[in-house]
């Protein structure tokens, strides 16, 4: 059968693929598109790894079709970043030491960031409970909680 | 059959290919069910019909009868509806149980009904709400009670070519209140041991004068307790009132072992968890919405 054409807008870039239709949204940016900052932790919506922004929503890349975001904008990690400069966000994780093998990483960057675009003064419960979805196997979560404040923090300044 | 994805625009495109493709093809809503249950080879259908781009799935009307809720709307925009949430706290809190943030992105009220586990979350809510749900299929249109929807875990009511299109509820009076209650051993992440729904309605002394109680994790499918319902009624929701809508629900749960609780355990935990979910529900009630 003919791959799927589809044809989308990540991180702001008009960006065209072709895909199986069953194909995940991860795999085609990983694979197909070149794009390897978003993870699979578990292929199963369990460990956030993979999440991106879809459309502005923070969701699993993993469980969403490459041939759905035709039309749509995906944000991914690699949109975060201002060129050199880096996200709050991401200089508060290396300030805090908020990884270590850093596969948790990206999708911790990409969820609290979507976070913060909505609630720029959360609680450590809010923190907490939005980055529930994110698991991370060597940190023991302080750190990030830590991070995500301190750069809601300095981004309200 | 080969692998294929589509997008119809309207109901009647997708019952045409519902029907169609047959067993091969499958409605595909925020996918947190169906991609997960595919990964893990428990489903294979080759045609998924994605129904996010059909408007009357999509919409979410506020009536001053009825609160109309498209099936495959994602729980985070149901959330994002300040006037939804002040109507109906209880469905929206059910709703908002659903998985992580990630989930709730793309997981829909439709989609948590029609996959019918006995443990969804948002279920015990719409039974409670006396839920409508309406169906669309090759031959038209029906309705089925929310009650009804699910026939034992897995399976529903929808025949060949049907899909959910909405769910309406009743909007609450101003004098009623619901709430939604789970049971897990942490708190966020899990799956139900019990949940309980409840929605009340108590007149200018109290009284509570309409009620509507569902257990949900503890048998095939989700119980519409009706003699719990009825220890609250023609009265005020006082302690005996709440020791006896306990008892009630304790006897009405059917639950089985499993590794998130034995039988008798989730009994004794619908009992406890009802009597809480109706304290909540009577407050809300008692405030007005
Ligand atoms: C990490 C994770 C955590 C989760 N946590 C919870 C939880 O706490 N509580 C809970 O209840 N659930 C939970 N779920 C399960 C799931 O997210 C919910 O059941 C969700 O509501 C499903 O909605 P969906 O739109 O993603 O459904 P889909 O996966 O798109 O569909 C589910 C099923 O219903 C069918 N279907 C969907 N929409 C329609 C329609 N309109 N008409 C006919 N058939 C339809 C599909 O064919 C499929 O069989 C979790 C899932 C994951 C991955
Ligand atoms: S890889 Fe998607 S949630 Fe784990
Ligand atoms: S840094 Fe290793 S999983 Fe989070």
């Amino acid at each position: 059968m003919a791959k799927l054409h589809v044809e989308t807008s990540v991180n702001g870039e008009p960006t065209e693929f072709l895909c199986e239709p069953h194909t995940t949204l991860l795999d085609a940016l990983r694979n197909d598109i070149g794009l390897t900052g978003t993870k699979e932790g578990c292929a199963t919506g369990d460990c956030g790894a993979c999440s991106v922004t879809l459309n502005g929503r923070l969701v699993c890349s993993c469980l969403v079709l490459a041939a759905e975001v035709s039309g749509q904008e995906v944000g991914t990690v690699e949109g975060v970043a201002d060129a050199e400069t880096l996200h709050p966000v991401q200089q508060k994780l290396l300030e805090h030491a908020g990884l270590q093998c850093g596969i948790c990483t990206p999708g911790v960057v990409v969820a609290a960031k979507a976070l913060l675009e909505r609630d720029p003064n959360p609680s450590e419960r809010d923190v907490r409970f939005w980055l529930a979805g994110n698991l991370c196997r060597c940190t023991g979560y302080d750190k990030i909680i830590r991070a995500v404040l301190d750069a809601a923090t300095e981004m309200r300044a | 059959m080969q692998a294929g994805f589509e997008q119809p625009r309207t109901i009647e495109e997708a019952t045409a290919l519902l029907q169609k493709h047959g067993d091969a093809a499958r409605p595909f809503a925020g996918g947190t069910d169906l991609l997960v249950q595919m990964r893990g080879g428990m489903r294979s259908p080759d045609i998924l019909v994605d129904l996010k781009r059909i408007p009357e799935l999509g919409q979410l009307e506020i009536g001053s009868d009825e609160i109309v809720i498209g099936a495959a709307c994602s729980t985070a925009s149901l959330r994002e509806n300040a006037e939804l949430v002040r109507l109906l706290p209880g469905l929206l809190e059910a709703a908002e149980l659903i998985g992580s943030e990630q989930i709730q992105g793309r997981s829909s009220i439709g989609g948590n009904l029609c996959n019918a586990s006995p443990a969804a979350d948002s279920v015990p809510a719409l039974v409670a709400n006396s839920a409508v749900c309406s169906v669309a299929g090759p031959d038209g249109r029906r309705d089925v009670p929310a009650a009804e929807f699910s026939t034992g875990p897995g399976s529903t009511v929808l025949g060949s070519g049907e899909l959910l299109v909405s769910l309406r509820v009743p909007r609450p009076a101003p004098d009623a209140g619901d709430a939604y209650l789970r049971f897990i051993p942490r708190s966020e992440m899990d799956i139900a041991v019990v949940g309980v729904g409840v929605a009340l309605t108590l007149d200018a002394d109290g009284t509570c004068t309409a009620a509507r109680v569902a257990l949900g994790a503890v048998g095939p499918t989700v119980i519409d307790a009706t003699t719990a319902a009825t220890a609250l009624l023609g009265g005020p929701i006082d302690t005996a009132a709440l020791e006896r809508v306990s008892e009630a629900a304790r006897e009405a749960a059917r639950p089985i072992d499993d590794k998130r609780g034995t039988a008798a355990y989730r009994k004794h935990v619908a009992g406890v968890l009802t009597r809480r979910t109706v304290e909540i529900a009577a407050r809300r009630a008692a405030e007005g919405n």
